[in-house]
């Protein structure tokens, strides 16, 4: 597998020779692998946002580079808009961006502006539409219409029928409840799985990254902290609790029974996982001491 | 580009400057103006940017922020210059051509206004980079106080203005956002005919709007909730008291202005 995106020693400052000058990105490296579902981590104003907004060219680098596809995006000569249909970017808030008509109209706003034929564009908008569960007849009504999880979800779709290499979301859940927030990201997961498209996930719920990711981005102070697979990142859970981050709820449980003196993995963290764990250590109970307690 | 507008922008501080009383600098700035243009002398103008530099060192603002705020006026500097240059009568012209005759007259006259519209400017954005918006508009509410007395709802401007002037920040940032978004669906804004650049504005204004009328809605329901009636019978948190420095600071204003008005009996007046 290729690095889809390569970020090499990538800094950002806001407002310049300013007095509210700031560094968003300090000496950022890194690359992401074809088809991985990246995680991206970090407390707010640790430069996740200013990163993302870098993959398709919206940010011009203060200094570094970044090659998407091996390509270099500032390099002379080069069109920023070829890396902006091949880098699919959703923001936060996603829904606020709605304009057409009718959601149908929408999605086709991104197609449009690639060029694309008629029929071409209707499969796309249609398959998008699919992705995001929403109905045939949904996308003939007007996006202010519909409910705020519906609207986010023709945002979203506006960005699939891109159909880039790579899909950046900016903490797609955030504002919605519980069940929408599943259905959202689960949707995303089906569609990494369906088309086998690199994506990238921006999130504060340390659950969601545990759950869909294969791989976290840790951003700290405008640097990237840590940058490995799920086990490995959350196996460092007291660094993680140090940076100011939380790990998943079963991580902190295990945590705690592990300073007790139980002798269990470090890098639980989904549920499935930790049953598995937990029935283990109870069938060596029942074999060792022949059920006398359970802690 | 967006964030190079910088009416409004305040730039905070811990100056004398920053600290003077707000209605003394409105009204301060307002008499640097009418002492500017009533000179009518190069030395006086010239005496008046020196204060204004003085000033800007004093407040500790960059050099860099007053280019800033004078680079979108370079296009009518120049509009006036040349017009001054053109038509400005004299008694022996230096150039002639066409219609037009260029005197010495035209020349110094023509210098000395672009010069004293730099001044306007960067004097009037000084008050602006060292008095918040709000404070600003308290100021204003304070001064046209009388007004009330004759049922100008001057509380009520007062207010609207400084919405207005809370959310050009807000808007400016809810722009970029939307044109950032729409960029990256792949929409060209900066190319093309005008006709298609003015389509092209479409995906930003309508989510703009929106997004205005909403937060207006929202701001409205959280005033009500916050039991805002207008302005009958409404005291201040922060009171403007008029102290010793901003006494002292007053003298200095008279000393000086009057110094830049003396020198129209001194030097020759030009137009």
């Amino acid at each position: 597998m290729s690095d889809i995106i390569r970020v090499e020693h990538l800094s950002y400052v806001y407002n310049p020779g300013m007095p509210d000058e700031t560094k968003a990105l300090d000496d950022v490296s890194f690359a992401i692998q074809e088809g991985d579902f990246v995680g991206v981590i970090g407390s707010t104003g640790s430069g996740k946002s200013t990163l993302i907004s870098h993959f398709n060219g919206l940010n011009r680098p203060t200094s570094g580079k970044i090659f998407v596809d091996g390509r270099d995006m500032w390099a002379q000569g080069e069109d920023l808009r070829s890396f902006r249909f091949l880098v699919g970017l959703v923001f936060q808030y996603p829904e606020y961006q709605l304009f057409e008509e009718t959601c149908a109209k929408d999605i086709a706003f991104g197609p449009k502006n690639m060029g694309l034929d008629d029929a071409e564009i209707t499969r796309r908008v249609k398959e998008a539409a699919e992705f995001t569960g929403l109905d045939a007849a949904l996308l003939e009504r007007s996006p202010f219409e519909l409910s705020g999880g519906q609207k986010r979800r023709v945002a979203i779709a506006g960005v699939m029928a891109m159909e880039p290499r790579i899909l950046v979301l900016d903490e797609p859940a955030a504002g919605l409840d519980p069940e929408g927030r599943d259905t959202i990201l689960s949707q995303i997961k089906a569609y990494h799985e369906k088309t086998g498209v690199t994506v990238v996930l921006v999130s504060h719920s340390m659950e969601d990254i545990a759950k869909y990711a294969n791989r976290v981005l840790v951003m700290h102070h405008a640097k990237v902290a840590m940058y490995d697979t799920v086990e490995n990142v959350f196996a460092r859970a007291p660094e993680l609790l140090e940076l100011g981050l939380s790990v998943p709820q079963v991580t902190q449980i295990f945590l705690k029974l592990r300073q007790k003196g139980l002798d269990i993995p470090i890098d639980v963290y989904t549920v499935p996982y930790a049953v598995k764990v937990i029935r283990r250590l109870w069938q060596e109970k029942q074999r060792k001491g022949g059920g006398s307690n359970a802690s | 580009m967006l964030r190079d507008i910088t009416i409004g922008q305040h730039f905070p501080g811990d100056s004398i400057v920053h600290n003077c009383d707000p209605r003394l600098k409105l009204v301060a700035t307002i008499g640097y103006v009418v002492v500017l243009y009533a000179c009518g002398n190069a030395v006086g103008v010239a005496l008046s940017i020196l204060l204004l530099l003085a000033l800007y060192a004093i407040a500790k603002v960059p050099v860099k922020l007053i280019l800033k705020s004078l680079k979108p006026i370079v296009p009518i500097i120049a509009f006036t210059g040349i017009i001054n240059l053109l038509f400005y009568p004299g008694e022996t012209p230096l150039v002639s051509f066409w219609i037009f005759n260029i005197y010495p007259e035209g020349i110094t006259f023509a210098v000395l206004m672009a010069v004293r519209i730099l001044a306007l400017i960067a004097g009037t954005s000084l008050l602006t980079y060292t008095t918040s918006p709000t404070v600003l508009t308290d100021a204003i509410e304070n001064l046209l106080r009388p007004l009330s007395k004759i049922h100008v709802p001057v509380h009520e401007f007062a207010i609207i203005m400084t919405i207005a002037l809370r959310f050009i920040p807000t808007l400016v940032d809810e722009t970029e956002k939307i044109m950032n978004a729409q960029k990256a669906r792949g929409a060209q804004l900066d190319t093309g005919k005008l006709g298609q650049r003015l389509k092209a504005l479409v995906p930003i204004l309508i989510p703009l709007f929106i997004s205005a009328f909403r937060r207006a809605d929202e701001l409205a329901m959280a005033m009500e909730c916050r039991c805002y009636r207008g302005g009958a019978g409404r005291t201040q948190l922060k009171v403007l008291k008029f102290g010793k420095n901003d006494f002292l600071c007053l003298g200095f204003c008279v000393v000086t202005f009057g110094i830049i008005l003396a020198t129209r009996w001194v030097f020759p007046v030009i137009g």
